[in-house]
């Protein structure tokens, strides 16, 4: 059986030994060629020498998730010989390095062993330690180029352009990957069954990951202050929002700086920044996650009452606790919105992608902006860290921020006096002030109990007249936010509701759940409160199944609370072992479901 | 406590700042404290200081965290914002606030307990940013909000009104600052408001973190017989290290110092601290000095006060990580916002 560009490959190295790159050329190699690609990388919460794999899904047809299949294992790392072995997929391949005959070399019925000297050849061909081990990792990618039927022309290019600026590296990768491809050639049959061929689906897509894309959205959103304190999965947000900063935000002839990045003692003092500078006018932000997200319940909450704008992005990953740092999960949705004490709740984004991730971001600050409260935007450890393919970000040059309801210097002048939390428009939004800008403007910012003037109050109706204000508030944010995708297959009593990186599983098992002739209706909610055409498709059907990576079903949870929707309608289908779902998962679980209603 | 409201009468001849306004114009709300309170005392001299300096009100953050001494804000110069946190993480908010804008004068009260327990780390930080505000510690030795427990600089064997003397060692703030890198740090007592003021105005103009330390006594809890926070320990082992006058930029200096000890600090606004060494040896411009002076002080049981030490050199938080002289805060979106060709040139990036 042969298989044009629907084949996964899995690379199992050791952390900390330059796999990275060669795993990231492989990918960007297959991209290029105009084949959708879907990269995944499983690393351990450790710097060096523990096994790390990266996988990557060549898929004509344009999934997005990860698959539950490798049809190409490359073991790389010795620890995990046995076990990488188990995994293939019966028919599939295995690569190893044949250096060192393995007196105990496992084989496997229905698993081809393909062994390559990658380090003996490596050894020969390079001087010093260092080289080789880098040398024979890349060695590999030129194996699987000749397996596959890889462009090597493709691949000489992108090693061109990564090390535009160090020729003689050109040369040396591109050596080690002629080693790898020449003796596969030599030695097996090339190419095998399954193939990589030229399509023209990438034009007008890229390759990157959440948190970049995050971090270039808070760029283009205009926030100039980010605090934080460094957590796994999301300091590479903060990292590619200074890259860009460094890049875009220096002034002209000064050089100095147009953006301030406080990195804090803790997550308390990193929301305490975000407070004092959008307090102050700043659009500011913080990016971490589920400990994070824990440390900074007390602000939060203060925020949400004293009405103070901020965006916080949780890169989630597997808790409780410390949990899997470096495994992915969507086990923050309760803990974000209801983070705090008292009757406190939280505006809630959902990016499915990259791509939202970078949209969701200017959102985040145009809502929190308007809504002058906390907006977090959830994405994951599988959207922040891996690359992702998706459409070209794309900016409106008439996008305006918006900065809400800030009285400015002349319409302070112009009243007779300010009150900090009057409900003047009926929508539950009042009026603020930024310090320094009149004397008119100022008022007393505070977490305890205060009345619709700003004043400090203990009277119980003052204290009601305010937290049933925000209640009011509550409903503008629901017409505010982005509503859900929502995806008719045919009319249909089932429906499935997910959220973020469900997306591409789900998505993908529709399609196989059509082949089988089950056409279900799909809504993918993007935003916390949800809006009422949430409501509208639950309510249009009998049964619901609520796919989300989390073990106590919490999105079925905020729908039960937020929507009053009978637990009964909601099938929770959970997947929470910290690898990103897939549509195999997805269907299977939704097969069962149907075949236990027909049973009863 | 009295919730009267005060009479705004001014007298023609009351005396009026370089704003043509009065000192009437910098009070606040009535306080809410306990009758005889420090904090109140401080209040006062706060009140004073930005009279004094002519601050414009609106210019001027308030910021605190939770506990008696944090609720002054409230008390004093009614037209500025003031931003009342949670407990502990003023630092933080503070931060935050100059981050986005470096214009304003920002004022931090905090409590012993605000500082040195739940926000120690917090107290910390902020120190080693050099953050450009002046941090005023409102030092009771204990809890008075939540009704008079221990509170980290509670000294070893001051005894608490009920229960057993305390044995835990205190933390001082002054020489942890010393420790941490402080660029101004003093210690007063708000039963000194002609020393206060000169120290408040010192700190308000430094550039740079600066730190009042200032004993104030709790009236309810903490200023009975065998307490070392009382006012009468206070006043009996009250020791003046310096006297310091403020001065103006473009002001004479007045007062007749003797020789070698009169010393004039020029802050970078053109103003000066001078320094009347009551203490011949003192060098507040060391640090090292200034440590081991404290740390013999504390031997003699002696509360030594004055500007303790200042470094009006180092660069704050914004100088140190290079920021554009304009507030971030008041950049037009335009300029910071990279724009749809560059947009496009990042996405060459990734493909
Ligand atoms: C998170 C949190 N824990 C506990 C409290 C209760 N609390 C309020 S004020 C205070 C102590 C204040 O002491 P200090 O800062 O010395 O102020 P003082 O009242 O003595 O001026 C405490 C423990 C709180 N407000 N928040
Ligand atoms: S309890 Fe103590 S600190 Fe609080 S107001 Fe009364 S005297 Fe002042
Ligand atoms: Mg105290």
């Amino acid at each position: 059986m042969s298989r044009v560009n629907d084949v996964v490959i899995k690379i199992g190295t050791v952390n900390g030994t330059g796999s990275a790159s060669a795993n990231g050329l492989l990918m960007k190699a297959i991209f290029r060629m105009g084949v959708p690609v879907v990269g995944k990388n499983y690393f351990p919460s450790n710097i060096q020498g523990l096994p790390t794999w990266y996988e990557i899904r060549v898929t004509g047809d344009g999934y997005q998730s990860r698959s539950d299949r490798v049809d190409i294992m490359v073991a790389m790392n010795a620890q995990t010989y046995a076990k990488d072995l188990a995994e293939v997929t019966s028919g599939g391949w295995l690569i190893y390095d044949s250096t060192w005959p393995r007196s105990n070399l496992l084989t496997r019925e229905g698993v081809t062993v393909l062994g390559v000297p990658l380090s003996r050849m490596c050894n020969e061909h390079f001087e010093g330690a260092r080289a080789r081990i880098l040398m024979k990792n890349i060695a590999y990618v030129g194996v699987v180029a000749a397996l596959l039927e890889i462009d090597l022309e493709i691949i000489t290019g992108l090693l061109e352009e990564t090390f535009a600026k160090k020729k003689h590296l050109v040369k040396q990768n591109q050596d080690a990957i002629r080693l790898g491809y020449d003796y596969a050639r030599e030695n097996f049959t090339c190419p095998l069954p399954v193939t990589v061929k030229p399509m023209d689906k990438t034009r007008g897509h890229i390759i990157i990951d959440g948190n970049t894309a995050a971090g270039l959205g808070c760029v283009y959103a205009g926030a100039t202050v980010g605090a934080w304190y460094p957590i796994t999965p999301s300091t590479s947000l903060m990292d590619a929002y200074k890259a860009f900063c460094k890049q875009f935000r220096r002034e002209e002839g000064t050089d100095k700086k147009k953006f301030c990045i406080v990195q804090a003692e803790d997550e308390l003092a990193a929301i305490g920044v975000v407070l004092g500078a959008t307090w102050n006018g700043a659009r500011a932000f913080t990016p971490t996650s589920g400990p994070g997200i824990s440390l900074m319940g007390e602000f939060l909450g203060y925020a949400y009452y004293a009405e103070l704008p901020a965006v916080i992005f949780d890169v989630q990953r597997a808790g409780p606790s410390t949990g899997m740092p470096t495994r992915t999960q969507q086990c923050d949705f309760m803990a974000c919105a209801f983070a705090s004490h008292g009757d406190t709740r939280h505006v809630l984004l959902f990016p499915a992608s990259p791509e939202e991730c970078f949209y969701s971001a200017i959102e985040a600050f145009d809502l929190a902006d308007r809504l002058q409260t906390p907006v977090m935007v959830l994405s994951d450890l599988d959207i922040g860290m891996n690359d992702w393919m998706c459409p070209e970000l794309q900016w409106d040059e008439s996008y305006v921020p918006d900065r809400g309801k800030v009285l400015s210097a002349e319409e302070l002048e112009s009243m007779t006096k300010f009150h900090r939390y009057l409900d003047v428009d009926g929508d539950g939004i009042p009026y603020r002030t930024l310090p320094g800008v009149h004397p008119k403007g100022s008022y007393f910012t505070r977490g305890s109990g205060h009345s619709k003037y700003g004043a400090y109050t203990e009277d119980s109706a003052e204290y009601k007249e305010v937290v049933d204000r925000l209640l009011v508030k509550w409903e503008t944010a629901r017409k505010l936010v982005p509503g859900p995708a929502i995806k008719y297959s045919k009319f249909n009593r089932v429906g499935i509701v997910s959220v973020g990186s469900c997306d591409g599983a789900v998505n993908e098992a529709l399609v196989r759940l059509k082949e089988k002739n089950i056409g279900l209706n799909y809504c993918r909610v993007k935003a916390f409160p949800f809006s009422a055409e949430v409501r509208d498709f639950i309510e249009k059907h009998d049964q619901i199944y609520v796919v989300e990576q989390n073990r106590d079903a919490q999105l079925r949870a905020l729908l039960m609370l937020d929507l009053e929707i009978d637990p009964a309608r909601m099938v929770p289908l959970l997947h929470y072992d910290g690898m990103p779902i897939h549509a195999g998962f997805v269907v299977n679980r939704v097969l069962a479901e149907l075949a236990k209603g027909q049973a009863a | 406590m009295s919730y009267i409201a005060k009479p705004k009468v001014t007298h023609p001849k009351i005396p009026r700042n370089n704003l043509g306004l009065t000192v009437r114009d910098y009070e606040g709300a009535v306080s809410t404290l306990c009758a005889g309170c420090g904090h109140d005392s401080i209040t006062a001299a706060l009140i004073q200081a930005v009279f004094e300096l002519g601050i414009e009100p609106h210019r001027l953050a308030k910021m605190s965290g939770i506990g008696c001494s944090s609720k002054t804000p409230a008390y004093f110069v009614s037209q500025s914002h003031g931003f009342n946190s949670v407990h502990g993480r003023m630092p933080s908010v503070t931060t935050g606030a100059n981050a986005a804008n470096h214009d304003l004068t920002y004022i931090g009260v905090s409590g012993d307990g605000d500082s040195l327990s739940i926000g120690m780390g917090q107290f910390a930080h902020v120190i080693r940013r050099n953050l450009n505000m002046c941090y005023i510690i409102e030092n009771n030795g204990v809890y008075g909000l939540t009704k008079g427990q221990y509170s980290a600089s509670a000294d070893v064997g001051t005894k608490a009104k009920k229960g057993p003397a305390n044995k835990q060692m205190p933390i001082d703030p002054v020489s942890t600052a010393i420790g941490l890198g402080a660029t101004y740090i003093a210690r007063g007592f708000s039963g000194d408001k002609q020393q206060l003021v000169p120290l408040i105005k010192g700190a308000l103009t430094h550039k740079g973190f600066a730190l009042l330390d200032i004993i104030s006594p709790c009236v309810t809890f903490n200023d009975h017989e065998g307490s070392t926070k009382s006012y009468s320990h206070t006043r009996r082992f009250y020791h003046h290290v310096i006297d310091t006058d403020f001065v103006p930029p473009a002001a004479e200096i007045k007062a007749a110092y003797d020789e070698g000890e009169a010393m004039p600090v020029e802050l970078h606004d053109g103003s000066k601290i001078v320094f009347r060494k009551l203490d011949r040896h003192y060098d507040p411009t060391s640090r090292a000095a200034a440590f081991t002076y404290l740390r013999d002080s504390v031997q003699r049981g002696e509360i030594i006060t004055g500007l303790l030490y200042i470094d009006h050199e180092s660069g704050d938080m914004h100088n140190l990580s290079g920021s554009v002289d304009k507030p971030l805060a008041s950049i037009p979106y335009q300029e910071l916002n990279p724009g749809k060709e560059m947009l496009a040139k990042v996405m060459s990036r990734y493909r």
